[in-house]
């Protein structure tokens, strides 16, 4: 991440979200609103004296999980990059009282503005890479399972966050009172995927995360593990070895999801039924943690509209081809990368980031770029400028033209859906190789061969 | 020619990506459905024209049927839009000319419902089967 930062041919912009694009491979253009963030980047040297001394705490619900706190002008963590704060303003005493100012008494370089506003910036870009991520399934939704009602019932993210060295417990594995170690802790699989109440698919990564969480647990604490899962998918590169491990470590594993979790004499009383002993099981445990599945980003279908892509049923981002193109989209130029396109780990989330670069790298080596053969055009002599097609189009690769007053392809952004030449009612766009005369004749030539099959038919029955 | 050997000739536009596929799996699969159906490619539903639908009809076709991808599933994202809109005022254009709406069919089936191909292009043959050819339907055809 430090090496992107500083690298001198990329320019990082955080904190900043892309309002609208145009264009088309090799030639977008990208408006991003760069949002105040109240501190100068360019004098900020990232000392963190401001984070110190800003008397204003706040629940840190992002990266802490809710668990501990940050100030009101922070960095998301400890190693963002680029180390430049931000201030918090629905938090800040400057902001909501208008006192303080403590933040810009410590800095030793000027760098806090709090007349900062958003800016707006144009870039013109070649290609695009998604790579917007994941966001993790809300177990609220689980009612069963008792999340936000039980306060010993974890998501793997809070687990993950005490286990940090630099986390909120200093890196010891406590009930939710802040001291109590627990003596047996239940790891529940599946929370939010496999289910056709929830998400129907494998989310992939939480078999693993739940090993891992288990093996630190239990080495922290000494407690009890139990893992109740459904399948274990431990498909990987010495995966299955770390399975194995656990397993002679003496976790213990359940082949069954919960179908209750009880408050039971002062204890979570888990109910689940193992598949392999056939038999209804209690486990009275004093620690729940839910191995919560990845959902699409909420607003990866606006992400996907304003970039011209599409998403699956769930909210993924649609790859061009499932096996042959993972990393492309239908959308010439615009590539994806990691979580955004399906749930993964982190190994094949690198080797699709790699790819995806690799693509866009010989899109630029090349200097120029292939098109289909099969789009549309527009015989302007034909064409009475009615406009019906623009609408029609699903990439608006149809402009006007005001001069001729006729409709124009863009050749680089047309797809050949031949949308278009279904519309025009003057016949004025021909979609190149599905031509009306060429349906038509395979029409004619379809309906000849069935009247010929009839005649032998009948000639054969006569 | 008698009611009884008559065999409907259907000509179906079939998008390429969604029911072309769904019917290459139909027979990869073996799945069994009548011969009457001869399927045209086209990238997508929407390329389908009223007057291609119109022409077929006219060169001889018993049937026609549009097949795309389901709502949400196109390709090229909106194609298939244009023709859930297109098509209803086609069958009402139709009607009005003395084809009976039976005879022209729009579905969406996908690139993994080859089952449900066959079995479309099962129901739409018999359905066409209870039907006489359309050359003899057509009113202006019986008063000539």
């Amino acid at each position: 991440m430090m090496d992107a930062g500083r690298h001198p041919h990329i320019t990082l912009l955080t904190y900043s979200e892309v309002e609208s694009v145009s264009g088309y491979v090799g030639n977008f253009t990208i408006r991003i609103r760069k949002r105040a963030r109240s501190v100068d980047e360019a004098k900020c040297t990232g000392c963190g004296a401001c984070q110190e001394k800003c008397p204003t705490k706040v629940l840190d619900t992002v990266f802490e999980a809710g668990l501990g706190y940050r100030k009101a002008i922070y960095r998301p963590f400890a190693q963002a990059v680029p180390p430049v704060p931000v201030i918090d303003r629905e938090n800040c005493l400057w902001f909501t009282k208008g006192r303080c100012r403590l933040c810009e008494k410590v800095c030793p370089t000027g760098a806090i503005d709090y007349n900062q506003q958003d800016t707006i910036l144009e870039v013109q870009v070649g290609n695009i890479i998604l790579a917007t991520g994941y966001d993790p399934f809300d177990p609220r939704r689980i009612s069963r399972f008792g999340y936000g009602r039980y306060p010993n019932v974890f998501t793997a993210m809070e687990v993950e966050r005490m286990l940090s060295g630099g986390g909120p417990t200093g890196g010891r594995v406590v009930l939710r009172d802040g001291k109590t170690v627990p003596q047996s802790v239940a790891i529940i699989h599946c929370v939010g995927s496999r289910d056709e109440n929830t998400h129907p698919y494998c989310s992939r990564v939480c078999c693993m995360y739940s090993l891992k969480l288990a093996h630190l647990v239990r080495h922290r604490t000494g407690a009890r593990v139990y893992q109740c899962y459904i399948d274990m998918r431990a498909g990987g590169k010495a995966y299955e070895e770390f399975y194995k491990r656990l397993q002679s470590e003496g976790v213990v594993f359940i082949n069954g999801q919960p179908a209750d979790i009880l408050l039971e004499e002062g204890k979570l009383a888990v109910y689940v039924e193992d598949r392999i002993l056939g038999q209804l099981m209690r486990i009275p445990v004093d620690m729940v943690i839910l191995s919560v599945g990845l959902e699409p980003r909420r607003d990866s279908r606006e992400v996907a509209r304003l970039f011209g892509i599409s998403t699956d049923a769930d909210g993924w981002f649609r790859e061009k081809h499932p096996k042959l193109d993972p990393v492309a989209t239908m959308t010439d130029g615009v590539f994806i990368a990691g979580c955004c396109q399906g749930p993964k780990d982190i190994p094949d989330s690198v080797a699709q980031a790699s790819a995806a670069a690799a693509k866009v790298l010989s899109l630029i080596g090349q200097g120029e770029v292939e098109i289909q053969p099969a789009i549309a055009v527009v015989d302007e002599w034909m064409c009475t400028g009615c406009g019906q097609c623009i609408p029609t189009c699903p990439y608006a690769a149809i402009e006007y033209l005001s001069d001729k007053g006729v409709a124009h392809v863009i050749e680089a952004l047309c797809k050949g859906c031949g949308t278009c030449t279904g519309t025009c009612p003057s016949k004025a766009v021909t979609l190149r190789h599905f031509t009306d005369r060429q349906l038509i004749s395979e029409m004619m030539g379809a309906i000849f061969a069935m009247r010929a099959e009839e005649v032998t038919e009948e000639m054969s029955v006569t | 020619m008698s009611q009884q050997g008559y065999e409907p000739k259907i000509i179906g536009f079939l998008c390429n990506w969604c029911s072309y596929a769904g019917a290459d799996l139909a027979g990869s699969a073996r799945l069994k459905y009548p011969p009457n159906l001869k399927i045209i490619r086209v990238p997508c539903s929407g390329r389908v024209s009223p007057e291609l639908v119109i022409r077929a009809f006219k060169e001889g076709a018993d049937g026609v049927m549009v097949l795309g991808c389901h709502i949400g599933d196109c390709h090229y994202a909106t194609g298939n839009h244009r023709t859930a809109r297109r098509m209803p005022v086609l069958r009402a254009l139709l009607e009005f000319v003395g084809i009976e709406p039976e005879r022209f069919l729009v579905k969406w089936v996908s690139s993994s419902e080859g089952e449900l191909f066959a079995q479309t292009v099962r129901e739409f043959t018999e359905r066409l089967r209870g039907l006489p050819p359309l050359e003899k339907s057509l009113a202006w055809n019986r008063r000539g």
